[in-house]
């Protein structure tokens, strides 16, 4: 700006051209009321898959609610709920293979179970576990745990991506953060090597429209957040995160085209958070409940169920017993989860290294002995055996 | 530590040239190993720690990064926890604090986040430390943030062939390492070190020297000045035992306590800053674990709690064989 206030414009000197134009396409396949929207893909015929899809979708939002009401009568921590946007990683869960590795953040529970993760251990993670990252059974062995640090894993994934690359492995490395992420410059820098060096990534932003109270439009002034990857020469499209069959084409499209060696891709899946950011959240404090029920209009269950039942592939009666089955599968997850029986204090020490350093053997041990001495007195008192840490600590290494 | 070197072998080497023999040999023998960073592949490094590295092993083992420490070592998680063994180089350690946020939030956690099912067999190699009139922010002594930082080790060669013996140790470690070359000693000294392979043992202080009257711990560059301050002390009739710490994070408490039962006073030296610098961790753990045999306070020779200084006053900055030498005769006044 110039002292008097006026927008300063430089005079152009000589010719200029276009170096670059972009578009950013955006894909849906339904309408939110669930009528097509054009030329729909095969997927959209395919009533046993549309089911699945469904299934995995009733199931997650059943899950999340039985979840927030496990935090509120204080069996569960801080947990955070999918609820709007159960389209976007029941989409992932359909079109990832066992092999290709998913790093997550924490509103990938669809995909997580269709990749063979215990929802009891999602329970057992969100209530203080870290047994509950451990995914010791599924398909999905090598898949990162839930990234909390926003965006931070996106350099992961390209880490991973570059393995499977360089033992040329045809596998896929799917990274999820929201919009807030997008905002974060690990995410560019991961896309911007994904791009120089064609690594099989995709990066999917579920773009839920708030990190926690900061609206979409106050994280960016760019138009999309997909057109993020035009600078670092990746393809980038917007698809409708509320729209199932989309959310699967354009998710295919981008993973084999990475399988295939063609390199990164940035999906920005437009969707909604209609519940709070995390049950420690309070979304009225910062959201026009008007927009909120607007959103509702828009959301991925009712959309597909009115497709499938246009289809007649579904109906009162199938939605009925998939209530039911999916309210029992939950209730079993809770059971296992309530079941788990509590770690002692030592095992903070079990993982921490491949094997623990002689350093901190005292430490562990005394960990150990003020649990046994606990269940003698009936309470726990960390530093009553801080004397034999001293006593222990470090000695008996060899002095080459 | 050889100061004088009187090896005229071809084998007497640069702790630099130490550095680039480990790499080269883990390389040739786990192809699991790759080396990427910035400017670590045509230009061989901007010390030259990995010179030749992209002609032996290739681009797809040899990588020049974009401008992008956190990416460095962001990356270097996701490939290790797919198996590779990915020993990533910051070009200057005063570069080094965004990877600081991958370090402490993934690096060091993955193990303990799955239960043992990921793990980052990582290394992350930075050049530490001042005294190569290097410009601002090149001159960082970084040590303290990550021995501070659980699920790590972090590591420091004082020789060439610590260098090379703990190098590969780190990199065959199934654990993150923080592995900071001291600068100033790059070029300082040559040693013999055979290429045989061999590592020497982390989480262990080595004896560098022993001594009666007085522990002097140190680890890095600050070693130099502490055997010139032993022999200097030496002449005053003041016997020194030298301790290299070497491995920081964990720390091998056990090797200075023994020296200090004997020797009864305690000097720490490090170049980093001194309030909560990890010197303090050493002098607490004594007065916990050691007090009934301490003769006299401990003491510590450190940089200054200021901004590492440009060029003209880092020798200041820097701890001295005059301020090590004053430090001893400080404690030695106990008795």
């Amino acid at each position: 700006m110039d002292s008097d206030g006026k927008a300063h414009r430089p005079e152009t000197a000589g010719a200029t051209e276009s170096v670059a134009r972009f578009e950013i396409r955006l894909t849906r396949c339904l309408n939110p009321d669930g009528t097509p929207c054009g030329e729909l893909p095969p997927l959209a015929r395919d009533a046993e898959a549309l089911r699945a899809l469904y299934r995995a979708m009733v199931w997650v939002r059943m899950f999340d609610r039985r979840a927030i009401a496990l935090q509120r009568t204080g069996q569960l921590g801080t947990y955070g709920a999918s609820l709007g946007q159960e389209a976007v990683s029941a989409a992932l869960g359909c079109v990832m293979r066992p092999e290709d590795v998913l790093l997550p953040t924490y509103r990938e529970y669809a995909a997580q179970f269709q990749r063979g993760v215990d929802p009891a251990d999602i329970l057992l993670y969100w209530g203080g576990d870290e047994r509950g990252m451990a995914f010791a059974q599924g398909r999905g062995v090598q898949d990162f745990p839930i990234c909390i640090p926003v965006a931070s894993h996106v350099p992961h994934a390209a880490g991973v991506a570059f393995a499977f690359k360089q033992r040329r492995e045809p596998r896929v490395a799917v990274c999820v953060l929201g919009d807030g992420g997008t905002s974060k410059g690990d995410f560019y820098e991961a896309l911007n090597v994904a791009g120089a060096w064609r690594l099989p990534l995709v990066v999917l932003v579920n773009n839920n429209q708030w990190a926690i109270s900061v609206p979409r439009a106050a994280q960016s002034a760019a138009q999309t957040l997909a057109q993020k990857a035009i600078a670092a020469g990746i393809p980038g499209e917007q698809v409708d995160g509320n729209d199932v069959i989309a959310l699967c084409t354009v998710l295919e499209r981008a993973l084999a085209r990475a399988r295939s060696g063609a390199g990164a891709s940035l999906i920005e899946a437009l969707t909604y958070r209609l519940g709070d950011h995390t049950t420690a959240d309070d979304a009225s404090r910062y959201r026009d409940e008007a927009e909120v029920q607007a959103a509702w209009q828009r959301e991925p269950l009712r959309r597909l169920r009115a497709w499938l039942a246009a289809q007649g592939g579904w109906d009162e009666a199938r939605e009925k017993q998939l209530l039911a089955d999916c309210e029992a599968e939950v209730e079993a997850a809770v059971k296992r989860y309530e079941t788990v029986a509590p770690r002692t204090p030592a095992t903070m020490f079990e993982h921490l290294y491949a094997e623990l350093p002689a350093a901190y053997r005292a430490q562990r041990d005394a960990l150990e002995v003020g649990a046994s001495s606990s269940s003698l007195t009936g309470e726990t008192d960390a530093l009553a055996p801080s004397l034999s840490m001293g006593e222990g600590g470090g000695g008996g290494e060899p002095t080459p | 530590m050889t100061r004088n070197p009187a090896h005229s072998g071809s084998t007497a080497i640069t702790l630099v040239e130490a550095v680039n023999r480990a790499l080269a040999w883990e390389m040739a023998h786990d192809e699991r190993v790759l080396v990427f960073g910035e400017d670590v592949g045509r230009d061989g490094g901007v010390f030259r720690a990995t010179l030749g590295l992209l002609e032996r092993f290739g681009p797809e083992r040899v990588l020049d990064t974009p401008l992008s420490e956190t990416l460095i070592a962001g990356m270097a998680i996701g490939m290790a926890a797919q198996g590779l063994r990915p020993v990533a180089e910051i070009q200057f350690s005063g570069f080094i604090y965004p990877a600081l946020d991958q370090i402490v939030n993934h690096a060091g956690r993955l193990r303990t986040r799955t239960q043992g099912r990921l793990s980052c067999p990582l290394v992350l190699r930075s050049p530490c430390g001042g005294g190569i009139r290097a410009p601002e922010h090149h001159s960082e002594s970084v040590e303290t943030f990550f021995a501070h930082i659980p699920g790590i080790r972090v590591v420091m060669p004082s020789t060439p062939a610590r260098a090379y013996g703990l190098l590969l140790a780190a990199i065959r470690d199934p654990d993150p390492v923080v592995f900071l070359e001291p600068t100033r000693i790059y070029r300082l000294v040559k040693q013999d070190v055979p290429d045989d392979g061999q590592a020497l043992p982390l989480d262990v202080c080595y004896t560098l020297r022993e001594g009666r009257d007085v522990t002097l711990v140190g680890w890095g560059a600050a070693l130099h000045e502490c055997l010139q301050a032993a022999d200097a002390l030496a002449g005053a009739g003041i016997s020194a035992e030298v301790i290299d710490v070497a491995t920081l994070k964990p720390l091998d408490m056990g090797t200075i306590l023994e020296s200090v039962a004997r020797t009864g006073r305690c000097v720490i030296v490090h170049e980093a800053a001194r309030e909560a610098g990890f010197g303090a961790e050493i002098a607490a753990r004594l007065a916990e674990e050691g007090l009934l045999h301490l003769l006299a306070p401990v003491r510590r020779v450190t940089g200054y709690d200021c901004v590492m200084p440009l060029a003209r006053l880092e020798q200041h900055y820097i701890p001295s064989v005059a301020r090590i030498v004053a430090a001893v005769r400080r404690v030695m006044e106990y008795s």
